[in-house]
């Protein structure tokens, strides 16, 4: 498959929903291999690499799940294609930095996604819309099976899958689900619900991974341990914190309805204005409003169908994806424009927030 | 073995010079080394400091501490100070020391439990089964409950090697109670 194709088609997760997807984004489920008799990439010279790659791929593209695939050298994209696969979250920033030997392996629905020689010979992940990490994590353990056939991995009865950084040692595996709760940053609860995560063994972080902002009030929620813990109970219990986090989620929504409407209205209202009716807006801004739009079609103020619309402009509105869609290199003002042009027209069917139920009930109390 | 130059220390660094094809080796301890200089190796000359040489020309410089190195790939432990990541799976077990200590406040557990691939071979018999088994001669009863939580066990696992075993001695020894 090539790389057109592979843009034309937005990710499957974008289209379908899945369960609690008002709140859960995303789930997705990493494992992280890598074979005997070879130097982890990070040490490993170029001709260690290439021959990684070289006895790897073949073996990634004839899986089944695989079947036409987009399989790709990093030398052989562009460095606005490889930012692309960054903002749709099918490879690292850091993978996006890599250069020979390095590639990259993905399936035609971007459900599957493997990078060769990121950190380690293997980094594979399963994306899935909403709350299923449980299927995320099945899809990639029959991949991974079916790799362990053909490759021979680096395992230790002891220290489990041998991996370049010891924090990824045992399952090898990192879990974790895009959560998008306005309620809790709007009550000013979230940098409470992050420090409980991490005290429980759990890492709360932005939207493009370590180290990013939270933007959009989206924020990624994943295991820290990996020895000493097997694959289900990981995801059994990330599924255990994420569904009181839900309930939290959903409780703060309800508290600021209730306490502070007009607070609510006036963000959802200003949101709409500034998609609406901007011809300059920065990534920063139209995420968070979009964030905002979100929560009103969860709370029934904006129509159901713009969901899909806001899913597919949280990615369609990142640099890179913009450059793309004008075919050339563009300044950060010329994005900016093309942005708001993006939005406005995507958006183009949306009709102003209907906030009657609010107002009816505030009438009943007076 | 001590130190080269005071003699009294026990070397620490291990400095070898080839000069005009021929390799010259001095052992130090840390305090002398610093002393003449020999941590800097654009700064020191071997020559210099053994009485007689000379000013021949200086080919190549290899200096070695008793700094581990893994034979594999080369990795030392202070490439993995300064990056906290490993050179290649056999790097676990050249630098196992303390490795223990720093899995245990970065995951609490240092026992793998979870996915084993199934082309790995089993865990030799003796690590398996805790040692003091033989001397009390169980009754057939006891082995097969026995056998029957292992068997559990290795499922949970999803060691499916071993719990086939398991199965087929379970097997082997309901047939024979069955017998007697």
């Amino acid at each position: 498959m090539r790389f057109s194709t592979l843009l034309k088609n937005p990710a499957e997760w974008m289209q379908v929903p899945g369960p609690e997807s008002d709140i859960v984004i995303t789930s997705r489920v990493r494992l992280a291999r890598n074979l005997v008799g070879s130097p982890f990439p990070g040490w490993a010279r170029k001709d260690d690499r290439v021959q990684i790659l070289d006895q790897v791929r073949p073996v990634l593209e004839n899986i089944s799940e695989m079947k036409d695939s987009f399989s790709e050298e990093m030398t052989k994209l562009s460095a606005i294609e490889k930012q692309v696969l960054v903002e749709r979250h099918l490879i690292s920033r850091e993978h996006a930095a890599k250069s020979s030997g390095c590639g990259t392996v993905m399936n035609r629905k971007q459900t599957i996604s493997v990078m060769v020689n990121e950190e380690d010979h293997l980094r594979m992940q399963a994306i899935r819309p909403g709350m299923q990490l449980l299927s995320a994590y099945t899809a990639l353990n029959d991949i991974d099976s079916n790799l362990e056939n053909e490759l021979p991995y680096a395992f230790d009865h002891q220290y489990g899958y041998l991996t370049a950084c010891p924090t990824n040692l045992g399952t090898g595996m990192r879990a974790s689900a895009m959560l998008h709760l306005p309620g809790l940053v709007l009550s000013e609860q979230i940098n409470q619900t992050i420090q409980g995560a991490n005290k429980i063994g759990l890492a709360v972080r932005g939207l493009y991974g370590e180290g990013t902002e939270a933007l959009a009030n989206l924020f990624q929620i994943s295991n820290q341990n990996t020895l000493g813990t097997d694959e289900k109970e990981i995801i059994e219990h990330l599924n255990r914190v994420i569904s009181q986090l839900i309930e939290n989620e959903k409780n703060a929504r309800m508290k600021i309805l209730e306490e502070s409407p007009t607070m609510m209205q006036d963000q959802i209202g200003r949101a709409y204005a500034v998609l609406k009716y901007a011809h300059i807006i920065t990534s920063k801004e139209a995420l968070n409003h979009l964030s905002m739009i979100r929560l009103g079609c969860d709370l029934g103020f904006v129509s159901e169908d713009e969901r899909e619309a806001i899913n597919v402009l949280l990615t369609e509105i990142q640099p890179a994806h913009l450059q793309i869609s004008a075919k050339r290199k563009l300044t950060p003002e010329e994005r900016d424009i093309l942005r708001a042009d993006i939005i406005r027209n995507r958006l183009n069917r949306l009709t102003p927030p209907d906030f009657s139920t609010i107002v009816n009930e505030r009438d009943d109390d007076e | 073995m001590n130190c080269d130059v005071c003699q009294k220390e026990d070397a620490t660094i291990f400095f070898s010079q080839v000069v005009e094809g021929k390799l010259q080796k001095v052992n130090l301890c840390k305090e002398c080394a610093d002393d003449k200089g020999v941590t800097d190796p654009t700064g020191f000359a071997l020559a210099d400091m053994l009485e007689g040489m000379g000013e021949e020309e200086v080919t190549e410089t290899v200096i070695e501490t008793d700094d581990l190195v893994c034979p594999s790939c080369g990795f030392s432990q202070t490439d993995f100070k300064k990056t906290g990541r490993f050179g290649c799976a056999d790097c676990y077990h050249v630098f196992d020391e303390g490795l223990e200590g720093l899995l245990e406040a970065m995951h609490k557990h240092t026992q793998h439990v979870g996915k084993v691939p199934s082309t790995f071979p089993d865990l030799p018999e003796s690590d398996l089964v805790p040692a003091p088994e033989e001397p009390m001669e169980n009754s057939p009863l006891d082995k097969l409950s026995e056998l029957k939580s292992a068997l559990s066990k290795s499922v949970e696992d999803e060691d499916y090697e071993e719990a086939a075993r398991l199965r087929d001695e379970i097997s082997q020894l309901e047939s024979q109670m069955g017998d007697s």
